[in-house]
């Protein structure tokens, strides 16, 4: 695998509960710098929970709370010096249903961008047609880019989707049930994507099946109940489990 | 007890639903079918832009056409900002907690109130103590006051209803919640929130009881300033039916009418247009 080892997440025994829900259960996990982590689990395992709680979309819901850490690059996300709208741009996320905004095509792709200051015309589209181009999308689109996005199938919007995070150049890219409900093509099309991107981008994913973990992740954090089972290269995950309801569950025996 | 066999049952409540919107349906096209019938072969400009003589028996009704517009503007005016403004309060920057139950509570009440009460309380306040006289701003006041609650909770309930993916997008796009808000909430609510205000503008046109007491019925002369008496289309029409002058009230009926259903479809053109241009994303 790559040799690149740096951590550029640390969780440390991070708690999370929604009033009295216990839903992610003093959970320590490392992600590495420029790889695509899968974190994978059966439906309520809590992997959706702990994805929202990385850029913080969590805060927006009422009476929830979490204790422990997430440390990005060292600094923990929640100190109060942290300015949360910089961190959403630093870690971007892509929605299990691709959710573009009632725009054009053009107005979604920089919806980001926008808010912030000083970004030339220029800089604006270069920035479009690379994010586009990344997201395998641009040939589609080109000719198109001020028609409503909500016209494009359900495959391009969420490539859309990815598009639009791209552009805000962010560090790391959190893709929520990536590609559940997609034609083969689309989803072939943005696994490619995913690969191109470990280059420069932190990619953790929440795959809809093992097939897709198995085919794009370098490694897997198997998650059961709020807690985590166990995490460690890909292949050694899918192909030798340590623990019996890891297997169980890439068996297919439930889930 | 007899037993009904699906296919019957579907078959009844077929026939029983599609009779009722028969019957609604038909009510509504005999009622605005008679004034019209009867109002439209007498509509002409001289009815238009004519002073009423002889006390709406004669000539035309061009001052309470002046007068409607005038109290609608400006009961607009003064309602759209609280109205909306209080709709994106509560469905944006509050939890649903005690504060926003007795703000419900309290536009839902306002709604149920008799229109006639709304009109005392207009001349007890506006017209007395503050001392605005029977006039335009004193009528003007006291129907945008009626109008709130229904600008209130449609707006409200458009903007309940902006699915809260979109928001979630646009904050882990790095927006604030302002400007979440802003590019993201309000054009996918803006047509409910409008039509809040459409369904305002038709409370403001047709009301007559509160503006009568409020506006000073009694002048038929063309308003010259907000703080002038006046009289709408809507008490031209009640006092001409209650006086007999029943072609003449038809006629003003019509007109009135017209009136809305004009208002109705130029506020959702411009609406269209201003959506489509959003969505093309041109500036």
């Amino acid at each position: 695998m790559s040799g690149n080892t740096a951590n550029k997440i640390e969780i440390k025994n991070f708690n999370f509960y929604y009033g009295n829900k216990h839903v992610i259960k003093d959970l320590n996990l490392s992600i590495r710098a420029n790889q695509i982590t899968s974190i994978f689990g059966p439906a309520n395992s809590g992997a959706t929970t702990l994805l929202r709680a990385m850029n913080r979309l969590s805060d927006l819901e009422p009476s929830t709370r979490s204790t422990g850490q997430i440390l990005i690059d060292g600094q923990d996300i929640n100190d109060p010096k942290v300015n949360v709208t910089d961190l959403r741009r630093k870690v971007g996320k892509v929605f299990e249903i691709p959710a573009p905004l009632p725009l054009s095509i053009y107005d979604n792709v920089t919806y980001g961008l926008k808010f912030l200051p000083g970004k030339k015309k220029q800089e604006i589209l270069d920035t479009m047609e690379w994010a586009l181009k990344t997201a395998a999308l641009w040939d589609e689109v080109k000719d198109r880019l001020h028609d409503p996005a909500l016209g494009l199938s359900g495959g391009q919007q969420q490539r859309l989707c990815v598009a639009r995070v791209l552009a805000l150049k962010p560090e790391v890219i959190i893709i929520d049930r990536s590609c559940s409900g997609l034609d083969p093509i689309s989803t072939s099309k943005i696994e490619e994507s995913l690969i191109k991107l470990k280059k420069d981008f932190t990619v953790i994913i929440s795959p809809h099946n093992i097939a897709q973990a198995s085919r794009v992740s370098d490694r897997i954090a198997f998650i059961l109940m709020g807690e985590l089972v166990e995490e460690n290269e890909a292949l050694q995950i899918l192909k030798f489990p340590k623990d019996q309801r890891t297997s169980d569950f890439i068996t297919g025996r439930f889930g | 007890m007899i037993k009904l066999t699906a296919r019957t049952s579907e078959r009844i409540a077929k026939v029983f639903i599609l009779s009722i919107a028969v019957l609604i349906m038909g009510i509504l096209i005999w009622i605005i079918g008679d004034i019209l019938l009867n109002g439209i072969p007498h509509i002409n400009f001289s009815f238009l832009s004519q002073m009423p003589r002889n006390m709406g028996r004669e000539g035309g009704i061009f001052p309470t056409i002046v007068g409607t517009l005038m109290l609608t503007v400006l009961a607009i005016l003064i309602a759209v900002p609280f109205g909306v403004g209080a709709a994106y309060y509560l469905a944006e920057y509050t939890k649903g907690g005690i504060v926003t139950r007795i703000i419900r509570f309290g536009a839902e009440s306002l709604a149920g109130i008799p229109s006639i009460v709304y009109g005392i309380f207009g001349v007890l306040l506006f017209v007395e103590i503050l001392g605005l006289g029977f006039s335009i701003i004193s009528g003007a006041l006291t129907v945008s006051i009626m109008i709130l609650p229904t600008i209130i909770r449609t707006s409200e309930e458009a903007l309940l209803a902006v699915p809260k993916i979109y928001r979630d997008a646009s904050f882990s796009l790095g927006a604030t919640k302002w400007q979440t808000i802003r590019c993201a909430v309000t054009p996918t609510a803006i047509r409910g929130i409008v039509n809040g205000v459409i369904l305002g503008v038709g409370r403001c046109v047709a009301e007559t009881a509160a503006v009568m007491l409020t506006m000073g019925g009694n002048v038929l002369a063309v308003p010259s300033s907000i703080s002038s008496s006046g009289r709408t289309m809507a008490v031209h029409f009640y006092i001409l039916a209650q006086e007999g002058v029943m072609q003449n009230a038809y006629t003003t009926a019509a007109i009135l009418i017209i009136l809305i259903f004009i208002i109705n479809i130029g506020t959702n053109a411009v609406i269209d247009q201003f959506i489509s241009k959003r969505t093309k994303g041109a500036r």
